[in-house]
């Protein structure tokens, strides 16, 4: 079976201001960040064959599609399980242009996250039977299951919060260069990170993402085709899924080697023929600082239970850090758009137009958190 | 008394020009600025040229049944079989397709190419629904 | 009272009946493969280890310790507005480790949790159709395992 690798690119990117109040419903939200990536592209509305939408569902394809004037399209996905790690349009859009059924595919994703409150628990991800044995004892929220990991994982290796909080400040650094961020403008020491308010011990305020409403998308095609398009293309290396135990019942195990994040890791690498050493750039889904960390050890970053030595000393921090993470602040600090501010993050690097560039920037990394469903991909320019 | 015992619209930026203009007894149909195409329901791009400048235009409110149909199994108890459900072109563009039931009208006056009007119902203070009459 | 009220109850379901009438029982049953004997929880019809169809309930000890623990502070989720601060914690069961559930400590102060803790199951009435498992702390006595 041939590889995909270096055989996609994503041609085009558009993303509206992300914001508390957007003041406009999502399905508008969508087709502004819709029609910026097909107008970034270069491309007519007439060349979208496919629509691909990271969901829960909030605007569904039909309508994009209606809106955009499209007739027919042949290729149509709404993707589940957003939330967890990044979206996974991508992926069925390579499939999609792949198998012959499309060749220019819009992803989006589109949420008033923040004046809406439109973000998925775990009703989304689990058979709601299985939550009798979570929300009666009071787990109800995403932040209590990565607070049982964090503590488990401080116990098992000493992490601390601080820590947690270096990641949390690197996020925080980038998006204060990045005025799109909602947190741009409010500069966070270690000091205010450990005298934020508990939300669930062991986990702070400022260990927790920032809603958000606003929309991002793009467009994605074959390599060929995008080396004729108005931008440079940005390659797909590679890109894989990767599923573990599931969010059922609210328990992860933070200290199992072999787990979703661990595969991930390995289909991503021996894709793209590459090693951690070579990623210039990380941008890791980050909801909750601990499961970034954990990530971080289980990609290979360094080793299991290292990952709070690994964080310390600005190592994730631009511009000296080893390993800038999430430079355009992240769900931390820039806003959760569920991971697609990730994906165009990563494209802005590659294009040389973050706002915290990172000099010669070849490769970024975009993945999952560790401990759900998850996806990656290794990006090029 | 409405038609049918079924929840009322919610209110959406997409459509809350339209249920406002119910509520002042006027058929408002979002209209493109710069194509001038009508569409229904209301969407903030326009379909054909995806431009993003529309009004709402006061239409006539006449128009000519193009579909219909007569429920005759009640779905849940309480809805009031036989009803109908018909699709209207409105007289202002060709495929200008707008839901609604016709009332006052027995099921077997009901057919396609039937002309009828819109009427208003005031349901409750904040919402108003509209209906279809046939038309003299 | 019960430690936390308010809170959504357990839905009937075929493939967890079993469970919740143990509980309503005071017993703590779990889901036993009788092929291969690996206990699992949450309740599945399959074995996971060896994908077996036959299963028995079996009742376990009720001892266990904390493997891990969260003291939620803050009310995101309305339904515990004035509930917080409410401790929630992992117990892994001494029948097979990596045996996990869900649950709360209760006749505990919240600074006294630690991870490792030695606990046993009690049973709280919520409903004349619920009784939910917590946990109490306990002594870590000689034949404890």
């Amino acid at each position: 079976m041939a590889t995909i690798k270096d055989r996609y690119a994503i041609a085009g990117i558009g993303h509206t201001e992300y914001s508390r109040n957007s003041g406009r419903s999502e399905l508008h939200l969508a087709l502004e960040a819709i029609m910026g990536a097909i107008k970034d592209a270069g491309l007519d509305f007439k060349n979208i064959d496919g629509i691909v939408g990271d969901h829960p569902s909030r605007v569904d394809v039909m309508t994009i599609g209606n809106a955009l004037g499209l007739q027919k399209f042949g290729f149509f996905i709404e993707t589940e399980f957003a939330g967890g790690g990044v979206p996974s349009g991508l992926l069925h859009a390579i499939a999609g242009i792949e198998a012959g059924w499309a060749t220019h595919v819009v992803c989006y994703k589109s949420l008033n996250g923040s004046s809406k409150n439109s973000v998925p628990a775990f009703e989304f991800v689990v058979q709601p039977h299985e939550l009798g044995f979570t929300r009666p004892f009071g787990l109800l929220d995403p932040v209590a299951y990565a607070a049982l990991a964090a503590r488990r994982h401080m116990h098992q290796y000493g992490t601390t919060s601080r820590q947690f909080g270096a990641i949390a400040l690197a996020c925080r650094k980038h998006a204060n260069r990045n005025p799109n961020a909602i947190m741009h403008g409010e500069p966070m020491t270690i000091d205010d990170h450990q005298q934020s308010s508990l939300i669930a011990d062991p986990l702070r305020q400022l260990d927790c993402y920032v809603e958000a409403d606003g929309a991002a998308a793009c467009v994605v095609t074959s390599a060929e085709r995008a080396r004729d398009l108005k931008q440079e293309p940005v390659y797909i290396m590679a890109a894989s899924q990767a599923c573990g135990p599931s969010l059922s019942c609210g328990t992860m195990d933070p200290t199992v080697t072999e787990n979703e994040t661990r595969l991930l890791a390995r289909n991503l690498f021996s894709m793209a023929g590459l090693t951690p050493t070579d990623i210039d750039v990380l941008q890791v889904y980050d909801d909750f600082t601990p499961l970034v960390l954990m990530a971080l050890e289980d990609l290979g970053f360094c080793e299991k239970g290292e990952g709070g030595g690994f964080v310390e000393g600005g190592n994730l921090e631009w511009p000296d850090g080893e390993l800038p993470l999430n430079t355009g602040g992240g769900n931390l600090s820039e806003g959760c758009i569920e991971g697609f501010n990730h994906i165009i993050e990563a494209v802005k690097q590659l294009r040389g137009v973050s706002t915290a560039q990172v000099r010669d920037a070849e490769v970024v990394l975009v993945c999952g958190a560790t401990g759900v469903p998850t996806i990656g991909l290794i990006l090029r320019r | 008394m409405p038609y049918l015992p079924m929840p009322l619209p919610l209110p959406y930026e997409e459509s809350k020009g339209f249920w406002a203009g119910c509520k002042r007894h006027e058929l408002l149909i979002e209209r493109c600025m710069d194509c001038h195409v009508y569409r229904h329901p209301p969407i903030p791009v326009c379909p054909e040229c995806q431009s993003w400048n529309k009004e709402w235009v006061k239409v006539s409110g006449n128009g000519k049944v193009e579909g219909f149909t007569i429920v005759t199994r009640a779905l849940f108890p309480g809805l009031p079989v036989p009803y109908n459900v018909v699709r209207v072109e409105l007289e202002e563009q060709k495929g200008l397709l707008i839901i609604g039931n016709v009332i006052d009208c027995s099921p077997e006056e009901i057919s396609v190419g039937m002309p009828v009007k819109v009427t208003f119902e005031d349901i409750t203070p904040d919402r108003t629904l509209y209906y279809f009459k046939k038309a003299e | 009272m019960p430690y936390l009220s308010g809170l959504p109850l357990p839905e009937p379901h075929v493939d967890y009946e079993e469970f919740w009438r143990g509980c309503k029982n005071n017993r703590l049953v779990i889901q036993r493969c009788d092929d291969c004997g690996w206990y699992r929880h949450h309740p599945r019809p399959l074995c996971p280890k060896c994908r077996s169809w036959n299963a028995r309930w079996t009742e376990v000890s009720g001892k266990g310790t904390v493997w891990s623990y969260t003291i939620i502070t803050h009310p995101i989720n309305p339904a515990v507005k004035d509930q917080t601060p409410y401790n929630l914690v992992e117990i892994e069961l001494v029948e097979q480790e990596g045996l996990r559930m869900i649950s709360n400590l209760i006749d505990c102060k919240n600074e006294e949790i630690y991870t490792g803790m030695p606990v046993k199951v009690v049973f709280e009435e919520i409903s004349p159709e619920i009784t939910l498992p917590r946990f109490k702390k306990t002594s870590f006595q000689k034949n404890f395992l």
